[in-house]
C-alpha cells in the first residue's frame, strides 16, 4: 500500500470509496491539534465578519465626529476611530472585504495555476518549456511591483482587486500541479487508458485532476493565506478599496498615525485579525497536507 | 560449535497507526562460520525484519524481544555505540537496490575508504589503497580507475559489487544479504552469486541470505529456513528442504515456482517417466508428475515428489499448436523493421533497431531479454504508446500511420493491456468496478449503467474474483487481486490482442501461479492473441508458444519456445539460459559448473 489518494468531492467517485478515503484523512486531520484549532479560528472569524454585523449593528458609512477617538467603553467595546466609526463593527466590516478578496483571489490563483500547470505537464515538450518560462518570468517580477504599477493606473474595486491578486499569485500553484501531473501521466493506469484509445481529455479529467486534488486543495489553502496578507499590504499602501469601505489593511493604514498618540485600539485589533487568519489558514494547510500525505508513515 | 548468528525466540512487534503488528514471532536460527543460511518466504513473511533485527537496524516503531547474538554480542536492547562497533566490522549488510545503497555524490573509492576508516585506524592514503584492493577483489576491472567513478557511471552489477566491497571491507564474520540480486538481470545475478560464494568460502564468513528466489537458494545456500507469517515453519539442509520438503507451505511454495526446462531435465523426466517410476518421496523434483507434456514442451512445472499438490494447479502450457494454423494466420500486430530513437544527436538512445515482431491470431508470443533490451519499448510500440522512428506497425492488418484518427481509436478497442505494477495499474481514486468499466466508457459500449455493471460482474467472474469486489477500492485488494482486476479491465472489450508487460513480476510466486493460470484458461476460452513481455525465462517457457529474445534493441533470436529455449542458436540466449538458477541444488550445481566451464572456454 503506497498511495492513498483522497478527495471526497471527486465527480463520479462512488460514495463508499470516497467515504473510506475521506474518513482516513479526516481522522488524521482531527488528530492534528494545531490544524483543528486553525479551522476553529477560521470558522469563528468568518462568523464574526459575516454574521457579527447582524448581532452588533453599527453605522460604518456616516461620519460622526461627535464620537470620534473614544477609548473602549461599554458602548463601543473597541472604541471608535477618527471619524467616529465603531472599531469592533469596522473590524467585521473590513474583515468581510479582506476575507472575500483573499479567499476569492486564492481560489482564482489556484484554478488558473492548476489549468496552466496541468496542461504544461501533460502536453510536455516545447509547450511545457514555453509555458514554464512564462511562469519563471512571472516569478522573477515582484508581485508588489506589479500591484504598484496597476494601482498607479487605476483604482480597483473589490472585483478588480480579486482579479489582480489572483493573476499575480497563480505561479506557484502552477508549478506544483505541473510536477504532480508529470508523475501522474506516466502511471500505468494512464498509459493503459491511452493504449486502449482513451482521449487526452479523459486522462486529464478522470485521472490526473482527481488524483492531484490533494495537492490542489493544500496549495489553495496556502494561496488564500497569502492573498489575505497581500490584500492587507496593498490596502496598507493605500491601493486597496476606497473609503468609506475598508479592509483590515486599510484600517491599519488609517490607524497608523493614531498609534503614536496611544490609541492602540485602532491598530491592535486589525493587526491581530490578519495574523490570526493567516496563521489559521497555514495551520489548516499543514494539517491537510499531512492528512493527505501517506509518505513517510511506514 | 560457536555460532556467528544465533537468534533465540526472536519476536518483533511494529506499532502502527492501526495498532500493533506482530511481524516476527519466536524465530530461532543459527549461522555457523562459513555457512550460508537462506531465509526464504513470500512478501510479508518477516524475513527482512529478521535480517534488520540482526543488524539492530529496526525502525523506531519496532520492538524486538528474545535474543539475537552476533558473534557472542547481544544485539537486542544494545545501545547505539555498541551496535555501531558491531556493524560494518563484525556483521555487515548487502542491500537489495544498489542504486540507492550508494551515495550518488561521492566517488565509490571514497565510500569504501570511509567504511574502512570507520573501524580501523589507518591513514587516508592507506584506506584509499585498500579501497582499490577491495574493488579488485570484488572483480571490478581496472579498480584504480573505477575507484574514482561516481555510482552513476557504473552498471547495476558493478554497483552491487561496490556495495559488496563495502560490506567486506573490514572482513566481517557475518554477512547479511537482503535480496542481493533481486534488482539485477539473471546473467549479472549469476556473477554476483559467484562472487559472494567465493568471498564466503575464502574467509569462512557466515552468510544470512534473505531471498524469495528458490533458484538463488539452490545455487548458494547450505541450509534453508522457510518463513511464513512471521514464523519459521521449516529448517533444514538445502537438499532436504528443496527436494524433500516436509511442511505443507514449503511444498506449495516449491510447487508454484516456475521451473526452467533444460534438455537434461527433460531427459531425466523421460527416463523417470518411462519405466513408470512412482513419484515416491525422495525422487528428485526434476522428475515431475507431468507426463505427456514433453512433446509440446508445455511441461507443467514444479511438481512435488510426494504429489501433495495436484499438477492441475500449475498453469498448463499453451493450447495445442496448430489450432489456428498460427504463423499462417493473419498477424494481429505486426512490427516491421521498427526502430525507435529517443533524443537526438550525440545523446540519442537507440531503443530499438530494425525489430521485426509479429503476433498471430490466438498465439502467445513471449518477449524476453534483460533490462535495457528494448522489450518493453517494443510492447509500447505495439500498443501505440511509442511512435516508431522508422518502420511500420500494423494492428489487425491496418497500418497505423495510414489509419485516420477515429479508425485508430476503434482499432485500439481490440487491445487489452496489463502492465507490471499492481499498485500503479489501477487509479486509487476509482472503485474496482469503475476501473474495469473504463474501456467501456472510452468506446461507448453498453452505455446503460445496468449493462456495464453486468459486464463488470462477468469479467470479474472470468478472472475468478467475487463480483462484490466491484464496489471496493483498489487499495483494499492484494497485489494478485489487483493484477487480476487489471486483467479483467483488459478483457472487458473482448480484445483480440492482449499485451502483458511483466504482469506477474511484482508478485509472489504462489500469486503469480494463480494469475498465470487464470490468464491461460481465459486465453483457451476466448482465443485472444497475447504478447507477453517478461524477464523470467521459466515463466515464458511455460506460457508462450513462440519466443522473441531481445538484446540491446535488436532481436537476437526468435522461434518456437521448444526450439529457442531448449536448443538456442545464439550465444546470448545460451548464456541467458545458463544463468537462470533452478530450484534444485543438485541440478543447479551441475549447471553452475557447466556455465563456468563454458565461460572459461569462451574467455580462453
Amino acid at each position: 500500500m503506497t498511495t492513498v489518494q483522497i478527495a471526497p468531492e471527486a465527480p463520479g467517485a462512488p460514495v463508499a470509496v470516497a467515504a473510506t478515503g475521506f474518513r482516513l484523512a479526516a481522522r488524521r486531520f482531527r488528530h492534528n491539534t494545531l490544524a483543528v484549532v486553525g479551522l476553529a479560528v477560521i470558522v469563528v472569524i468568518v462568523l464574526f465578519c459575516f454574521v457579527g454585523p447582524f448581532l452588533y449593528p453599527t453605522d460604518q458609512t456616516h461620519t460622526m465626529l461627535e464620537q470620534a477617538n473614544q477609548a473602549p467603553s461599554a458602548a463601543h467595546w473597541l472604541g471608535t476611530d477618527a471619524v467616529g466609526h465603531d472599531v469592533l463593527g469596522r473590524l467585521m466590516y473590513g474583515g468581510k472585504v479582506s476575507l472575500t478578496v483573499g479567499i476569492a483571489a486564492g481560489v482564482l490563483a489556484t484554478v488558473v495555476g492548476t489549468l496552466w500547470g496541468s496542461v504544461a505537464g501533460y502536453v510536455g515538450g516545447w509547450v511545457d518549456a514555453v509555458m514554464m518560462r512564462v511562469v519563471d518570468a512571472g516569478i522573477a517580477i515582484p508581485a508588489l511591483f506589479i500591484l504598484l504599477v496597476i494601482s498607479a493606473i487605476t483604482t480597483p474595486g473589490v472585483g478588480g482587486l480579486i482579479v489582480i491578486l489572483g493573476l499575480v499569485s497563480w505561479l506557484v500553484p502552477s508549478r506544483l500541479v505541473r510536477a504532480e501531473t508529470l508523475t501522474l501521466k506516466n502511471r500505468d493506469y494512464v498509459l493503459t487508458l491511452r493504449a486502449i484509445g482513451g482521449s487526452h481529455a479523459r486522462a486529464i479529467g478522470k485521472h490526473l485532476l482527481p488524483n492531484s486534488v490533494s495537492t490542489i486543495v493544500v496549495a489553495a489553502t496556502f494561496q488564500v493565506a497569502d492573498a489575505i496578507l497581500l490584500v492587507a499590504y496593498v490596502s496598507y499602501l493605500g491601493l486597496g478599496v476606497q473609503p468609506p469601505a475598508t479592509d483590515w489593511g486599510g484600517m491599519l493604514s488609517a490607524g497608523l498615525t493614531a498609534a503614536y498618540s496611544g490609541r492602540w485600539w485602532l491598530i491592535v485589533p486589525p493587526g491581530l485579525a490578519v495574523i490570526l487568519v493567516v496563521c489559521a489558514f497555514n495551520a489548516v494547510g499543514d494539517g491537510l497536507r499531512d492528512a493527505f500525505d501517506v509518505r513517510g508513515r511506514g | 560449535m560457536t555460532h556467528l548468528l544465533q537468534t533465540t525466540d526472536l519476536g518483533v512487534v511494529f506499532t502502527t497507526e492501526s495498532g500493533p503488528v506482530d511481524a516476527v514471532r519466536g524465530v530461532s536460527l543459527t549461522v555457523a562460520p562459513g555457512e550460508t543460511l537462506a531465509l526464504v518466504g513470500e512478501s510479508g513473511s518477516g524475513k527482512s525484519t529478521v535480517a534488520l533485527a540482526a543488524m539492530g537496524l529496526l525502525s523506531g516503531n519496532a520492538t524486538a524481544t528474545g535474543s539475537v547474538e552476533v558473534a557472542g554480542h547481544q544485539v537486542v536492547g544494545a545501545d547505539e555505540p555498541t551496535l555501531r562497533a558491531l556493524r560494518g566490522s563484525t556483521v555487515s549488510m548487502v542491500f537489495q537496490e544498489p542504486a540507492t545503497a550508494l551515495d550518488p555524490l561521492t566517488r565509490v573509492g571514497a565510500q569504501i575508504a570511509e567504511v574502512v576508516r570507520n573501524h580501523r585506524q589507518v591513514s587516508a592514503a592507506e584506506a584509499r589503497a585498500e579501497a582499490v584492493a577491495l574493488l579488485d577483489r570484488v572483480g571490478i576491472p581496472d579498480p584504480a580507475e573505477r575507484a574514482r567513478s561516481f555510482p552513476f557511471q557504473l552498471s547495476g552489477g558493478q554497483r552491487q559489487r561496490v556495495v559488496i566491497a563495502m560490506a567486506i571491507a573490514n572482513a566481517p564474520q557475518l554477512l547479511i544479504a537482503d535480496e542481493p540480486t533481486t534488482a539485477l538481470d539473471v546473467t549479472v545475478q549469476a556473477e554476483i552469486l559467484e562472487l559472494l560464494r567465493a568471498l564466503a568460502a575464502d574467509t569462512g564468513t557466515g552468510v544470512l541470505l534473505v531471498t524469495h528466489n528458490m533458484g538463488v537458494v539452490a545455487d548458494f545456500a547450505d541450509r534453508v529456513a522457510v518463513m511464513l507469517q512471521g514464523e519459521v515453519v521449516e529448517t533444514g539442509s538445502v537438499e532436504d528442504v528443496l527436494l524433500r520438503p516436509q511442511h505443507e507451505y514449503t511444498k506449495r511454495l516449491l510447487a508454484a515456482v516456475p521451473r526452467l526446462d533444460t534438455p537434461e531435465s527433460l531427459a531425466v523426466r523421460e527416463r523417470v517417466a518411462a519405466p513408470g517410476a512412482p513419484g515416491a518421496p525422495g525422487t528428485a523434483p526434476s522428475s515431475p508428475v507431468a507426463s505427456g507434456a514433453v512433446p509440446s514442451g508445455a511441461v507443467p512445472s514444479g511438481a512435488v515428489p510426494s504429489g501433495a499438490v495436484p499438477s492441475g494447479t500449475v498453469p498448463p502450457g499453451p493450447a495445442s499448436p496448430g489450432a489456428a494454423g498460427r504463423p499462417g494466420a493473419a498477424p494481429v500486430v505486426d512490427l516491421r523493421d521498427v526502430s525507435v530513437t529517443f533524443g537526438r544527436g550525440a545523446r540519442a538512445v537507440h531503443a530499438l533497431r530494425g525489430v521485426d515482431v509479429a503476433v498471430h491470431a490466438g498465439e502467445t508470443v513471449g518477449l524476453v531479454g534483460e533490462s535495457g533490451s528494448g522489450k518493453s519499448t517494443a510492447a509500447r510500440v505495439a500498443l501505440g504508446l511509442v511512435a516508431p522512428t522508422s518502420g511500420t506497425v500494423a494492428l489487425f492488418g491496418q497500418d497505423l500511420r495510414r489509419t485516420p484518427r477515429r479508425g485508430r481509436r476503434s482499432l485500439r478497442s481490440g487491445i487489452g493491456v496489463v502492465l507490471q505494477d499492481p499498485v500503479a495499474s489501477l487509479d486509487a481514486r476509482m472503485s474496482v468496478g469503475e476501473c474495469i468499466a473504463e474501456p467501456l466508457a472510452v468506446h461507448r459500449r453498453g452505455t446503460s449503467a445496468a449493462d456495464r455493471r453486468r459486464r463488470v460482474a462477468e469479467v470479474l467472474d472470468a478472472v475468478r474474483l467475487p463480483s462484490a469486489l466491484a464496489d471496493r477500492a483498489p487499495r483494499e485488494l492484494s497485489g494478485g487481486q489487483r493484477q487480476r482486476v487489471s486483467l479483467a479491465r483488459a478483457l472487458v472489450l473482448d480484445p483480440r490482442l492482449l499485451v502483458a508487460d511483466e504482469p506477474t513480476s511484482a508478485l509472489d510466486v504462489s500469486v503469480q501461479e494463480t494469475v498465470l493460470e487464470v490468464l491461460t484458461d481465459l486465453q483457451a476460452d476466448l482465443g485472444f492473441a497475447c504478447l507477453f513481455v517478461s524477464h523470467d525465462l521459466a515463466v515464458v517457457q511455460h506460457f508462450a508458444e513462440r519466443v522473441v529474445v531481445m538484446r540491446r534493441g535488436v532481436v537476437e533470436e526468435q522461434g518456437t519456445t521448444d526450439t529457442t529455449l531448449l536448443h538456442p542458436t545464439t550465444d546470448y540466449t545460451r548464456r541467458l539460459l545458463a544463468a537462470v538458477p533452478v530450484p534444485d541444488p543438485v541440478l543447479q550445481r551441475r549447471r553452475r559448473t557447466e556455465r563456468l566451464a563454458t565461460l572459461a572456454a569462451v574467455a580462453g
